[in-house]
């Protein structure tokens, strides 16, 4: 049966992600590029766990790489985003 | 389901409603850096509340790689020029992958001898392909973020046997994924894919050229997306599935719309390493 949900979920995800940009017009296809690059960072999410579960050496090293990894795509991700969404409306305003 | 996982749960619902929420925002030229805030959101949510899980025991080597990496991050993104902002997603989506091929290894390592003997196969099939698609995700933005940003050729490198070369990897791909998932405590295997994986990220990327880089980095993007998905099914976790899908799913379609607006064909670019390309440069 949990299978069976996961089958679910991922025709689901799948179809939404389709949908939800299929109209984006060319000058934001880079931000938006860089916006959904961010999201994928919720790696991090599972990171954390690997990282904090006190295992082994080998085990809390790779979590802990994972996590730093992981944050630069999320930290870095957001603020590039932000910076080329900011240079845009001002380009747009003049 | 304990209380703890209960709120976890709720979180994550509303995390991935932030996110969706944000591409939706960040589609539309008017309300796009809302979209990037509202996903912003949706992310920290995410990660705080993640930090409740009762696996979790100790904090500092948490804290150690979210400050390294936070602050190497925030300086790239605050010192990057603007004209140099494709090279620049890239380089963090192959952070990203890099990530979810070591979250991969991670789960493996984390797991003992008598675990893994009662673990389904299935597991260790979503494990090999978060290594498998993180690693070909990392290896081949390294590779686009040089020709981008001029550290190496942005001509198409072609050579004699690539596509050879291309098929062999597939072939060895499978092979290699039918002996992990059946002898998963053998680390012969789990090397080896990982070899494999970053092998196959380099050729697929270096036979393509600087011109069609942005479209390739769109596909990186989505593939990273797809590999958080797997390592999602590989940890039990359905944000990562969820969100990650999400991200896979609307980065195919934007590369498709990209290649379209650049008038190339999306199979000429997926399957450069396969076919012999149209134009060369």
């Amino acid at each position: 049966m949990e299978t069976i949900y996961l089958i679910f979920i991922v025709l689901l995800a799948a179809f939404l992600g389709f949908e939800l940009i299929r109209k984006v017009p060319a000058t934001l296809h880079t931000p938006l590029m860089s916006g959904s690059n961010a999201i994928s960072g919720i790696t991090l999410v599972g990171a954390l766990v690997a990282s904090g579960a006190e295992n082994d050496t080998l085990t809390t090293v790779l979590g802990t790489a994972a996590v730093a990894l992981a944050s630069i795509n999320v930290v870095g991700g957001y603020m590039v985003t932000d910076r080329m969404l900011g240079m845009f409306k001002k380009k747009q305003g003049k | 389901m304990s209380n703890n996982a209960m709120i976890i749960n709720l979180a994550y619902i509303v995390a991935t409603t932030l996110f969706i929420l944000g591409l939706k925002l960040l589609s539309h030229p008017g309300t796009a850096r809302r979209g990037n805030f509202v996903s912003a959101i949706g992310m920290f949510i995410a990660v705080v509340v993640t930090l409740i899980d009762q696996q979790i025991i100790s904090y500092h080597w948490i804290l150690f790689g979210f400050l390294l990496g936070g602050a190497y991050g925030a300086w790239k993104a605050k010192k990057v020029e603007m004209t140099q902002m494709p090279e620049m997603v890239s380089l963090f989506n192959g952070f990203g992958g890099l990530a979810s091929l070591l979250l991969g290894w991670a789960t493996v390592s984390g797991m003992n001898q008598l675990s893994m003997a009662t673990t389904d196969e299935l597991v260790f099939v979503t494990i090999f392909l978060t290594i498998l698609i993180g690693g070909v995700t990392f290896s081949g933005s390294v590779i686009a973020w040089g020709k981008l940003s001029g550290k190496m050729s942005s001509k198409a490198f072609i050579f004699t046997g690539l596509r050879e070369l291309s098929i062999l990897h597939l072939l060895g791909f499978v092979a290699v994924g039918y002996l992990f998932a059946t002898e998963p405590s053998n680390e012969l295997w789990l090397y080896v894919a990982i070899g494999l994986a970053l092998s196959f990220g380099v050729w697929a990327t270096i036979s393509i050229g600087g011109a069609d880089m942005p479209v390739v980095i769109a596909l990186l993007n989505s593939y990273s997306g797809v590999a958080a998905c797997a390592a999602g099914l590989a940890v039990a976790n359905t944000i990562l599935i969820v969100t990650g899908l999400l991200v896979g799913a609307s980065g195919l379609i934007l590369t498709n719309i990209m290649c379209k607006a650049m008038n190339r064909s999306l199979m000429n670019v997926l399957l450069s390493g396969f076919a012999k390309p149209v134009e060369m440069g």
